[in-house]
């Protein structure tokens, strides 16, 4: 935690001060402790070298796959080039593959889900981590939204044909769209309450980890409980609203069976956001079992190479932001 | 200090627990980038000469299973199908992880290429796809011509008044509804068998938009699987789409009549699709059964076929096991047929057992004959 100025008035350092213990039984225990045995330091280093190659196997992961993906989506890049991530045609049968409707399908339905979903998140982490920390209506909402992240998203999938498609297709019959139902609204909807639990929890325990002595210091200059919030806990924990954002939005982008079976499925581009349309990860899932060309399957590889680095590109803006926030 | 040292090993026990199934889940996915689409890690060449391995089509599991289960009961041999898609199921019989693949359409030139030694496809059965519809206002079974088919999923005929299907449905009170087309979003059988057909009756639907598993299509919603199409016709009014017949008859869906080549309406049942296939049949079995000659015959069905290498001996393969897998087959294509009919899938025709009968004789181990 470090030291943060907010607003340059209140200043606060969350380190505990290091204070030498210089009493004769702090320089007892002191001296005690240089003194390792020989078994101490080995567990030390095998602990650290267990460490070490736990980092490095994650790294290895990730190139791994990273490099799987190109390997894999060479024939496909050599056969289509660049041109591949703006054509707006996927037609396997004649083996013209573009990326750009499902590459619109996975941004427009992610960030759609985002902006719904937002105000939910923030609401109920202001909820749970200001206003009612404890108690037993709040520790049941905890759960409940807890519980939403549980849910396997072919759950999600099933209810959003059932139920919201048919509530969607109602809306859009009053507000004189094409009455399909199914589509990147009804997707970015269902998407919207998968992502709920990840801003709000990580919300939540930013919200409850703003140091008491701030509050108490502005409501002791009068402050309400809207404005200690507004001017004291958002710009506080705005970093970890921001990241739980990111982290939320890296699981739209990602979602697959839930989407697949609302968004209408057509590589056709959306006209406007009640169009059906298709997401990324949801043609890899629709059609990798029947590809039966080498091309066609390259070409559904290097969809999943986008999609990665499309997270990645997001992740590192997000980072960036981030830093922005807590340096300022 | 004790305490700590316990603490510790615990933690180092978990850490190699992580580490070991870390490093399964990496080569898990290097082994992913060798064979495309392998799924399984089981090898037909490996010790266990008693079970038999196929994979392929999702559309054969349900009659396999059945099949499977009953000759298991009289022969006690054990038969472990996976159904992965028709697709797959060539791919791993290409890299010899299985005793025989299932596939809905028969293997195309890049997948022949792609094998080291001939195959031969044995024709087990025969599906439909049925044009299913929801009109909640029409009780009357629509007879469709091919014409107004292809019109439907190109989006040139897109109310359901429109002339050309009025013309054909005399006294058939038509709304005046948008057609919402229907489609199959994942690569499958169905899809091939359906834009075989439209590519065969439409020329414009041929150059626009051709034949395969998975195509680009010009109208329309994709559904995943047949649930996934069948949910959207269910429950959008004026929706039109294809689905398989078994699927459609077990759901109570309504479909339509199509005309035949010979003009005439048929519905699609068992007996009409077995009809269809009811025609000459090339020595190799691989012939599509849409637009069919029969008179009686539904115009959009196709065979499904099991795929082996007309070589059984590779892979240390004993002869043993290619006789147990010649001889189910054998048995798939007479006596079990009888178990089709109760799942709704069409049991082959006599022309069609004829010849699988003679495509079966051709395989070999080590050059002889297996079956006499």
């Amino acid at each position: 935690m470090d030291t943060s100025v907010e607003n340059g008035v209140i200043t606060r350092s969350e380190l505990p001060l290091r204070v030498i213990n210089s009493t004769p039984e702090g320089m007892v225990k002191a001296k005690r402790r240089v003194k390792r045995s020989f078994r101490q330091i080995r567990t030390e280093s095998v602990f650290r070298r267990t460490l070490t190659i736990m980092g490095l196997v994650m790294i290895i992961l990730v190139l791994g796959i990273l490099l799987t993906l190109i390997v894999q989506s060479l024939p496909s890049i050599k056969a289509l080039g660049l041109k591949y991530l703006w054509g707006k045609v996927w037609d396997p049968v004649r083996d013209i593959y573009g990326a750009w409707p499902f590459l619109l399908g996975t941004l427009l339905s992610s960030f759609l889900a985002l902006l719904i979903s937002f105000p939910f998140s923030l609401a109920v982490a202001i909820f749970l981590g200001e206003y009612y920390p404890n108690g037993w209506l709040p520790d049941f909402l905890k759960n409940a939204v807890e519980l939403i992240a549980a849910v396997p998203s072919v759950i999600y999938g099933f209810w959003g044909l059932a139920v919201l498609v048919p509530i969607v297709r109602t809306l859009e019959t009053h507000i004189g769209v094409e009455p399909v139902g199914v589509g990147i609204f009804s997707s970015s909807l269902i998407l919207a309450i998968m992502i709920i639990p990840y801003a709000a929890s990580l919300g939540r325990s930013m919200i409850q980890m703003v140091p008491s002595p701030l509050k108490e210091a502005a409501y002791g200059l009068g402050a309400t409980r809207w404005e200690v919030i507004r001017s004291v806990v958002l710009p506080y924990t705005k970093s970890g609203l921001f990241a739980g954002i990111l982290l939320s939005l890296g699981r739209a982008l990602g979602e697959t069976m839930a989407v697949t079976m609302v968004i209408g499925n057509t590589s056709l581009i959306p006209k406007n956001i009640f169009a059906p349309g298709n997401t990324m990860a949801s043609v890899i899932a629709n059609e990798f079992t029947e590809a039966d060309k080498p091309v066609y399957l390259s070409a559904l590889i290097e969809l999943g190479l986008v999609l990665f680095l499309v997270t990645v590109v997001i992740n590192l803006i997000g980072k960036k932001i981030i830093d922005r926030f807590t340096n300022e | 200090m004790k305490k700590n040292l316990l603490n510790f090993k615990g933690t180092l026990t978990l850490t190699s627990l992580v580490i070991g199934s870390m490093f399964t889940a990496f080569s898990l996915v290097s082994c992913g980038s060798g064979g495309g689409a392998s799924g399984s890690d089981s090898t037909a060449s490996g010790g266990n000469d008693e079970a038999l391995i196929g994979a392929g089509s999702s559309f054969d599991n349900p009659l396999f299973s059945k099949e499977f289960s009953e000759y298991n009961k009289t022969n006690g041999l054990k038969v472990n199908y996976q159904s992965v898609g028709s697709g797959a199921g060539i791919s791993q019989l290409t890299s010899k992880t299985v005793d025989f693949g299932a596939s809905d359409a028969p293997m195309n030139g890049k997948q022949d290429s792609a094998v080291t030694a001939p195959v031969i496809h044995i024709p087990v059965t025969a599906g439909a796809v049925a044009l299913s519809y929801n009109l909640p206002g029409v009780k009357d079974t629509l007879n469709l011509t091919p014409d107004v088919v292809a019109g439907m999923f190109l989006g040139t005929i897109s109310k359901w008044n429109d002339p050309k299907i009025a013309a054909i449905n005399k006294g058939v009170k038509l709304p005046a509804t948008a057609i919402l087309i229907a489609h199959r979003s994942d690569g499958s059988g169905t899809t091939n068998i359906f834009t075989t057909y439209l590519a065969k009756v439409s020329p414009d639907w041929s150059t626009k938009v051709g034949k395969g598993s998975a195509v680009n299509w010009p109208a329309g919603l994709g559904g995943k699987g047949s649930e996934g199409v069948a949910g959207l016709i269910k429950q959008t009014p004026g929706a039109f789409g294809y689905i398989e017949l078994a699927y459609a008859i077990q759901n109570g869906m309504s479909y339509a009549k199509v005309q035949n080549k010979s003009g005439n309406f048929i519905t699609p049942t068992i007996a009409s699709v077995t009809a269809a296939a009811n025609i000459s049949i090339p020595p190799d079995s691989k012939v599509s059964l849409t637009n069919t000659d029969a008179a009686d015959g539904y115009p959009i069905a196709g065979f499904s076929w099991v795929i082996i290498y007309k070589e059984q001996k590779y892979n240390d393969r004993s002869l043993d096991k290619a006789t147990k897998l010649l001889k189910l087959l054998s048995w798939m294509i007479h006596d079990g047929q009888q178990y089709s009919g109760a799942l709704n899938y069409a049991p082959l025709s006599p022309a069609a057992v004829s010849v699988a009968d003679a495509i079966l004789k051709s395989a070999t181990y080590d050059g002889k004959p297996i079956l006499q």
